[in-house]
Order: C-alpha cells, then sequence, then structure tokens
C-alpha cells in the first residue's frame, strides 16, 4: 500500500552508525542492570549449600571477628534487632545453647540489625547474652546473607558453606541443638 | 577614678564571660524540636520501612532512629555529621538522595540525558515532515469537475435554486 520512493524521497540522510550502535549498547546495557537487580532481589535468602561471602563482624566492644578465621568450627550467626518482638522469643534460648555448645567447636554471633547502640546494648543485658554480639554496619552482612527481615539464623559447618537456615524465631532450645547437630553432622 | 574604672572594665568582661558559657551551654543543652529533628529524619530512609521516608515512618525502629538524630542534635553535631553517621552504620541507601558514586550516577545522568534524547528526535521528526511538505505540496483543494451526469444534474439544480 505505500506508496513507491520517488527521486526526491530517495536518499534519506543515513544515520551515523556509531550513534545508533552506541544508543543500543545504551539501552542494552540498561536492560541488563536492571535485569541483574531484579534476579537478585528475586533470589531470596542465601540457601543452603551456597558459601556466603567472607564478611568481618565489629563487635559492640571493638573486637573484629572475621568469617574466614572461623573456618573448621560450626558458626550460629543470628541476625535480631532490640524492636523485633519475635527476636525475644528465641534470645534466651540462644544464649543457653551457646553456653551449651561454647567448649565444643561451635561459635555464635550475634548481627544487630538497623538498630541503635543504646537499645541493643539494653537488649544484650535483658537476656543476659554473652557471645559476641556487633552491629550490621552498613547492612553489609545482612546483604551478604540476603535477610529478608529479622529473625533469622544461618549456620555455616566447618567448611564455611551454609549447612542450616532459619527464618523467624526458633521456639524451643530444642529445635536450636538439632539444627546445630545436623550442622555439625552435615545432615540436611 | 581609674583603680574605679579599671574595677569596672574587670567587673564588665566577667560578666560578659559568663553571660557567652551560660549561653553556649544553654545552646548545646536545648532540647532539638520535633520540627529540626524532621527536617533530617525526612532526608532519611530506614531499610527496614522501604519508600517510607524516616519522618512519617511509624514503626519502633524508625523513632528509635529519630530519637538517635535528636540526641546527636543535642550533642551539637551538624545535619551533615548526623547524615554520616547513619551511611557509616547502615549504608549509603539509607539516604533519601544517592551519593553520585558507582552506578548511582546513573540517576542523574539518564533521566537528562533521555529528555535530551527524546527532544533532538522530536526536532529531527518535525523538520522531515517539514521538509516532506514543502517538497510535495498539498492537493488542490477545489473538487476536478465530475464526470457523474447526476452529480452534475444536482449541482446545476443548485445554480438555479440559488
Amino acid at each position: 500500500m505505500t506508496n513507491p520512493p520517488t527521486e526526491n524521497a530517495a536518499a534519506p540522510k543515513s544515520r551515523p552508525r556509531w550513534g545508533v550502535a552506541l544508543v543500543w549498547i545504551g539501552v542494552l546495557g540498561l536492560l541488563a542492570l536492571v535485569g541483574a537487580g531484579l534476579i537478585r532481589t528475586q533470589q531470596g535468602p542465601a540457601g543452603v549449600g551456597s558459601k556466603p561471602a567472607p564478611f568481618t563482624l565489629t563487635t559492640f566492644e571493638g573486637v573484629d571477628i572475621g568469617s574466614s578465621d572461623l573456618i573448621g568450627q560450626v558458626v550460629v550467626i543470628n541476625f535480631w534487632a532490640s524492636w523485633c518482638e519475635p527476636c525475644k522469643q528465641e534470645a534466651a534460648e540462644l544464649e543457653q545453647a551457646y553456653q551449651q555448645y561454647k567448649d565444643q567447636g561451635v561459635a555464635f554471633l550475634g548481627v544487630n540489625y538497623v538498630d541503635t547502640e543504646p537499645e541493643a546494648r539494653a537488649y544484650l543485658a535483658e537476656f543476659g547474652i554473652t557471645y559476641p554480639n556487633g552491629p550490621d554496619l552498613g547492612t553489609r552482612i545482612s546483604q551478604a546473607f540476603r535477610i529478608r527481615g529479622v529473625p533469622e539464623t544461618y549456620i555455616l559447618g566447618p567448611d564455611g558453606v551454609l549447612a542450616q537456615v532459619k527464618i523467624g524465631p526458633y521456639t524451643s532450645l530444642d529445635e536450636i541443638t538439632r539444627s546445630i547437630e545436623a550442622a555439625r553432622t552435615g545432615q540436611p | 577614678m581609674h583603680s574605679w574604672l579599671r574595677l569596672l572594665l574587670s567587673v564588665g568582661v566577667f560578666v560578659l564571660g559568663l553571660a557567652a558559657m551560660a549561653g553556649s551551654a544553654a545552646a548545646q543543652g536545648t532540647t532539638p524540636t520535633d520540627d529540626e529533628v524532621n527536617a533530617i529524619a525526612k532526608q532519611l530512609y530506614c531499610p527496614v520501612c522501604e519508600n517510607i521516608p524516616l519522618d512519617v515512618c511509624p514503626t519502633q525502629a524508625c523513632a528509635q532512629w529519630r530519637d538517635t538524630i535528636r540526641l546527636k542534635l543535642s550533642e551539637g553535631w551538624s545535619e551533615q555529621q548526623i547524615k554520616d553517621y547513619f551511611v557509616e552504620q547502615y549504608g549509603a541507601r539509607v539516604l533519601a538522595t544517592p551519593p553520585a558514586e558507582g552506578l548511582n550516577w546513573l540517576v542523574y545522568v539518564l533521566p537528562p540525558a533521555a529528555f535530551l534524547a527524546g527532544a533532538f528526535l522530536l526536532f529531527r521528526a518535525l523538520r522531515s515532515w517539514r521538509q516532506a511538505a514543502a517538497a510535495n505540496p498539498a492537493m488542490p483543494v477545489a473538487p476536478a469537475p465530475s464526470d457523474d451526469p447526476y452529480v452534475r444534474r444536482l449541482e446545476e439544480e443548485l445554480r438555479r435554486e440559488g
């Protein structure tokens, strides 16, 4: 249905090819960025069998604890906050588990997520928590584990691979010990 | 007379010094108002409550953050120092206006670039339409005499009527 090209309209000025290529590269790059962001947000928390990126927790006392220093031990990493009500359900039991396992090659780390220091310290005192705890500076550790909220607990096996994941609070000391034992023996 | 004047000057300097000290202490001890706290809070976002500015966020976490801002203000911290503290503690994502570094600069560059590209394309399209219109003059407006006998008769009738 289109009219045949006449001589007058014949040769439209050719667009610079490099310009077109540049625009396409830009558009595709932008799409790739958006896609990578979407994939990351859809990934969910770090799963069993994955190996989280190494991190360093600086405790409220100013001691640096690197995850790579704990290879060879089972590591219980609990994300919590003082404003988080469900965190309080498991706080005392986690401390009991720590007392039970602290001399058996099991390390406990408390990562204080998006919290304020005075309230966090008050929380630790209230529940008598003695294992190392520190703020998640820059939310770097929670981003490494891609947590969605608190409380969440991740247990690394002696090889540094994620062995157990608990989203939400533990309901009993027994549940915590079962998770730790499973991580120690490499059971799913 | 001379010693009396010296005494008066000394007392004056002493009183002024006291007043300055009291003023400075009062300035540091003043409790910041909600407006002062919210002026900074509205530039921050708590990661727990995404897309809700800190000044209107109703959660306990955000209330604690606002208390921290109030505390820092009462200690004489500046707005920038407080924002830097929050970035250090919770990451740059707490800022309502992300710093122009890393991939963040795309946020600042892309919208104006897209606007300029759109304006350029529109300009080119308008120009090419105008050129096309100039190259192909419009069709004559007056209709060609019709060969249809019915139409011819109708036109004659109308002329007669008119």
